[in-house]
């Protein structure tokens, strides 16, 4: 599965690690979360997000 | 002392004419600025939006009292936490221990963050309402990364329609005046280009997101009232389509020449760069500034709005100088997209900065033209006609 980077403040999603934090839980796909998730850093929406290179 | 905006929401913050830098040395703030506080006095409820920086923490709570008996604010709606708007909280909270603070959840996690201490946090999300009688409400919309996490709005939908946008649409720019109709529109519109350049130009995808998602609710709006500088009263989508405008990969037609020198060569350099580039199109716009000597802030606004960018150094200790490196690394955080570059420089016997100052180019996201020039020693005559050609060759490449 594909990690994804916030375009905004640089984090990093790993699907392998989930977010559990805020209930996504680990081995969840990027595409696979909800569509109101958002950066746990900056908290900006799905939309800012691309794949990792 | 308050000032009357409309007959139920006044102006409480402090307006700070000796302020020249901020956010410690990072933005000059050469016209002052002012950190805007508005006190809203609905049918049933008062509410305080947003308070002053911390070193005016005494007089804003001292002359707040002056205004309405502190007792009587029933909320406090806190849009941006950055402590030039958080600074006076903890003095007026302890006025009013309790007082509910309306915030969004990166709000709170940001107050406790500066202050470390257990308020009364109310957490707000988007299309969240503060009923403030009478029929008429305080609407929250979160605004993530314009320009911190925690940043909201507020839309207030009396008075024909109200918009607290915290920093978004801001000026530094001290003012007795509280409107943009009572002041000199181009000196208020240099210094709203400067903050959007040196503020919000990285997070430009999200400006035009959301301000087009304003837009989209058709909502009256009769002011915008920022957290810094004068209140668009006058023709308030102007500054929201400017928005659009800025965001969008914004250039006028000019190139902009940043260089620093040691002994004056690579600034001949960037002379005769100049020269060439109007020789062959006499409708470009050509600045050139010393990073060393030019201030930091004016010369990101200028790279801003140009095509283009000339960055020149001379060779030194194999790399490039000191003010050209913390300009650049000031212009790669802006994010900037569809600009031009290249280097230039002069050099005495290794000679390896342009390249390396072409590379820091590409890193800073602009579309490098070519290899650049070098000249070594002093340029003759040769050496500058050599430059004039690179500025028409330059220029060439860019039409």
């Amino acid at each position: 599965m594909k990690k994804f980077v916030c375009n905004i403040c640089g984090y990093e999603y790993d699907p392998a690690a989930g977010d559990p934090d805020n209930g996504i839980a680990p081995g969840t796909a990027f595409e696979d979360l909800p569509a109101d998730w958002v950066c746990p850093l900056c908290g900006v929406g799905k939309e800012d997000f691309s794949p990792a290179e | 002392m308050a000032k009357k905006i409309t007959d139920n929401i006044s102006w409480v913050g402090k307006t700070d004419w000796e302020l020249k830098m901020f956010h410690g040395n990072e933005l000059s703030t050469r016209r002052g600025s002012s950190y805007n506080a508005y006190l809203l006095r609905g049918i049933s409820k008062t509410v305080l939006i947003d308070t002053v920086w911390g070193p005016y923490d005494q007089e804003f709570v001292s002359r707040l009292r002056q205004e309405i008996p502190l007792e009587k604010i029933d909320a406090v709606v806190m849009q941006h936490n950055e402590s030039d708007h958080s600074g006076a909280l903890a003095e007026l909270l302890r006025e009013i221990p309790g007082t509910p603070v309306y915030c969004t959840a990166k709000g709170e996690a940001i107050l406790r963050g500066h202050y470390h201490q257990e308020w009364n946090f109310v957490k707000v999300k988007t299309g969240d309402k503060l009923d403030l009688g009478g029929g008429e409400s305080l609407t929250f919309v979160e605004a993530p990364m314009l320009h911190w996490p925690d940043t909201m709005f507020s839309y207030y939908d009396g008075c024909g329609g109200v918009l607290f946008s915290n920093d978004g649409f801001g000026q530094h720019y001290a003012s007795e005046s509280l409107f943009n109709d009572e002041v000199p529109e181009s000196e208020m519109m240099e210094e709203a280009e400067k903050y959007f350049a040196n503020i919000l130009a990285p997070f430009c995808p999200m400006v035009t997101r959301k301000v087009n998602e304003i837009l989209a609710m058709n909502l009256p709006l009769k002011m915008i009232c920022p957290s810094h500088g004068v209140i668009w009263r006058k023709d308030p989508e102007s500054i929201v389509k400017q928005y659009l405008v800025w965001a969008d990969a914004y250039a006028l037609n000019q190139v902009t020449i940043v260089y620093d020198t040691m002994w004056n060569s690579t600034r001949q350099m960037a002379e005769a760069i100049a020269r060439g580039i109007r020789d062959a199109a006499p409708q470009v716009t050509v600045k050139l500034f010393n990073a060393a000597k030019e201030d930091k802030n004016d010369i990101l606004t200028e790279v801003f709005h140009s095509r283009a960018l000339l960055a020149g150094s001379p060779t030194i200790n194999n790399g490039y100088s000191y003010a050209i490196a913390g300009l650049l690394e000031m212009v790669k955080g802006m994010k900037l997209k569809k600009k031009a570059g290249a280097a230039f420089g002069s050099y005495g016997w290794s000679g390896e900065g342009t390249r390396l100052l072409s590379a820091l180019l590409t890193e800073a996201g602009f579309a490098v033209v070519d290899e650049g020039i070098r000249a070594q020693w002093v340029p003759d005559s040769a050496a500058l006609a050599a430059c004039e050609e690179y500025g028409r060759s330059f220029i060439s490449k860019l039409q």
